[in-house]
């Protein structure tokens, strides 16, 4: 493998990682108010967090762009802040890794929540737990196969993205350059060996994702 | 000592208003059918549902609508029973209970561990899980876990209705156990009579969202003008204690408030504290003492009231025992023929008694 597929490869691993964590933070309370709320929002809400499972991942990196662009309200919100441009960097390309996998995230948090019913909050209720002990120590344990089904799946769906990568990041290396990209660059240039061994790497890591889930769903049942 | 609760609700068409003054000791027994109430009552004073009310529990305020106070739940010093043992699954049977204890104030806790695990027979299942345990063994740690909090008050939402027969005489002496042991109140929703019979000082009873009757067991069940059954019959519950043991005719005596009974020897010692059931089908009304019968069971008392039952035959006869009131079930024919008026010394023919508890 030469130094720049490894580097695909370690940058494909840190947008996971961060894209995962940070979609950890974001979908859990949103979670839990999709699974909880009565109020009239929630529909458009939950369609709205949803919409990446069914929109061309092109579709939504060319808005990103578009918003978080020298022109967009976005990108003038993070120049005025000094932070620069969002696009063609890594944290451009973690915004929309966010954005693109967030209904892979909520929605196993949000079911597990769901199925937990009302109960066992209540019941830490008259415990005297507080709202936010009562979340932590009981809500979270309970839905804790929810929280491993979303990690695994946020990481997965984020190293598995090409779309949003390339309209958002495109090919820089060391900076936005992933795996899925590499492939495509490889492939290009008739490279197949590489190619094959980026793309082999993955199959065999796409396998071993469904796999776990699978081990995952069983441990639960029992 | 006691706990005050007044609430207007109006879901649908079911209609909650209460205004309730509860005994602040012992068991007081939320009675009715399903649908009445009962537990929408508990959920209120545990504050896991609202309604506009007012609610005081032993002096400390719990909601107050005019002063905009609402005490959440984690706030309010309670011990709640659910139906469904509800444990946390997730934790041990001693993480379950000492998640409450750990959230009152070291100072604050006045019930001890060991005193509980003794009292609940629970020592032996701390390392199990709830997943691993009977449903009696996790009905009586989800009670430990409650009692832990070292509650004012401990509601209990018929916590043995998710039991089959065999698993509620397992839990009913601990209950008993508690009653006696511990200085708590507790609120009793059941709809099940053997239960209230067994365990209640007191009673309400919840009929379609109204509190229909309250007040101490034995008075209450021994009014007249309600139609309250515990089961199908009207009838009376007396405290008393064994005395004497006739070993002879494995009799035991029961000494209650105002006489003694005469009861099939169970093997209960004596001093031990019972409570006798005594049906209003069982009991007949004689206008003198009649030696020679085989009814044991002769007490003098006074008529205090006289009323009618549900079918035109029959009357219902509240005799007065040394203070102590029981209710006769007679034919209205008997009742003229006899000339029963309220002030008439009469003598009970008791002809079935039972031992509860």
């Amino acid at each position: 493998m030469t130094p720049e597929d490894l580097l695909a490869v370690w940058l494909t691993l840190k947008l996971a990682g961060t894209t995962t964590l940070i979609l950890l933070i974001l979908a859990t309370p949103l979670a839990w108010w999709l699974a909880r709320t009565r109020s009239l929002w929630k529909g458009p809400v939950a369609a709205l967090v949803n919409l990446p499972l069914v929109l061309p991942p092109t579709v939504l990196g060319f808005y990103l762009l578009l918003v978080m662009g020298p022109h967009g309200p976005v990108g003038r919100l993070t120049e005025s802040l000094g932070l620069g441009r969002l696009p063609f960097t890594f944290w451009g390309l973690v915004v929309g890794s966010v954005l693109f996998s967030l209904p892979f995230a909520v929605l196993p948090i949000q079911n597990a929540f769901a199925a937990m019913g009302e109960r066992p909050m209540e019941v830490a209720a008259t415990l005297r737990a507080g709202f936010r002990d009562r979340f932590f120590s009981v809500a979270v344990p309970l839905a804790r196969p929810g929280f491993l089904t979303a990690i695994v799946l946020a990481f997965a769906h984020t190293v598995g993205e090409f779309g949003v990568v390339l309209m958002l990041g495109g090919n820089i290396p060391g900076e936005t350059q992933v795996v899925s990209v590499a492939i495509y660059n490889h492939v290009e240039a008739m490279d197949y060996g590489a190619a094959h061994l980026l793309a082999g790497g993955m199959v065999a890591f796409s396998f071993m994702v469904l796999l776990s889930l699978n081990l995952l769903a069983r441990r639960r049942q029992t | 000592m006691s706990i005050r609760a007044r609430y207007r609700l109006a879901r649908g068409a079911f209609v909650l208003d209460v205004d309730l003054d509860m005994a602040g000791q012992g068991i007081t027994a939320v009675f009715g059918p399903s649908g009445s109430g009962k537990t929408t009552l508990l959920r209120l004073i545990a504050g896991l549902d609202r309604a506009p009310g007012h609610l005081e529990v032993n002096g400390e305020v719990w909601q107050d609508d005019t002063a905009r106070h609402f005490l959440p739940t984690h706030r309010r010093a309670l011990g709640y029973v659910f139906q469904e043992a509800s444990l946390f699954p997730h934790l041990s049977a001693r993480r379950n209970l000492e998640y409450g204890m750990q959230r009152v104030p070291a100072g604050a806790r006045r019930v001890n561990m060991q005193r509980i695990l003794d009292l609940l027979g629970i020592g032996h299942l701390l390392d199990r899980m709830p997943e691993s345990l009977s449903g009696g063994e996790r009905q009586r740690v989800a009670i430990g876990r409650a009692l832990l909090t070292s509650p004012r008050v401990l509601l209990m939402d018929e916590p043995l209705s998710a039991l089959d027969l065999a698993r509620k005489q397992e839990i009913l002496p601990y209950l008993e156990r508690l009653h006696d042991e511990l200085e708590i109140p507790i609120l009793y929703v059941s709809h099940a009579a053997d239960e209230v019979a067994r365990l209640a000082d007191h009673i309400v009873v919840l009929d379609s969202g109204r509190a229909v009757a309250q007040g101490p067991l034995a008075d209450t069940l021994a009014r007249l003008d309600l139609p309250i059954r515990l089961g199908d019959d009207a009838g009376v519950v007396l405290d008393a204690r064994i005395g004497e043991r006739d070993a002879t005719w494995h009799l035991v005596r029961a000494d209650f408030a105002g006489g003694t009974l005469w009861v099939r020897d169970t093997g209960l010692p004596t001093g031990r504290r019972v409570r006798i059931r005594i049906l209003a089908r069982d009991v007949s009304v004689a206008l003198d003492h009649h030696e020679r019968t085989s009814i044991l069971n002769l007490l003098p008392g006074t008529v205090a009231a006289i009323a009618d039952e549900s079918h035109p035959a029959l009357a219902l006869v509240r005799v007065d025992v040394g203070g102590q009131p029981i209710v006769a079930r007679v034919t209205r024919r008997s009742a003229a023929t006899l000339g029963l008026a309220p002030g008439m010394p009469v003598w009970l023919q008791i002809k079935a008694v039972a031992l509860i508890g």
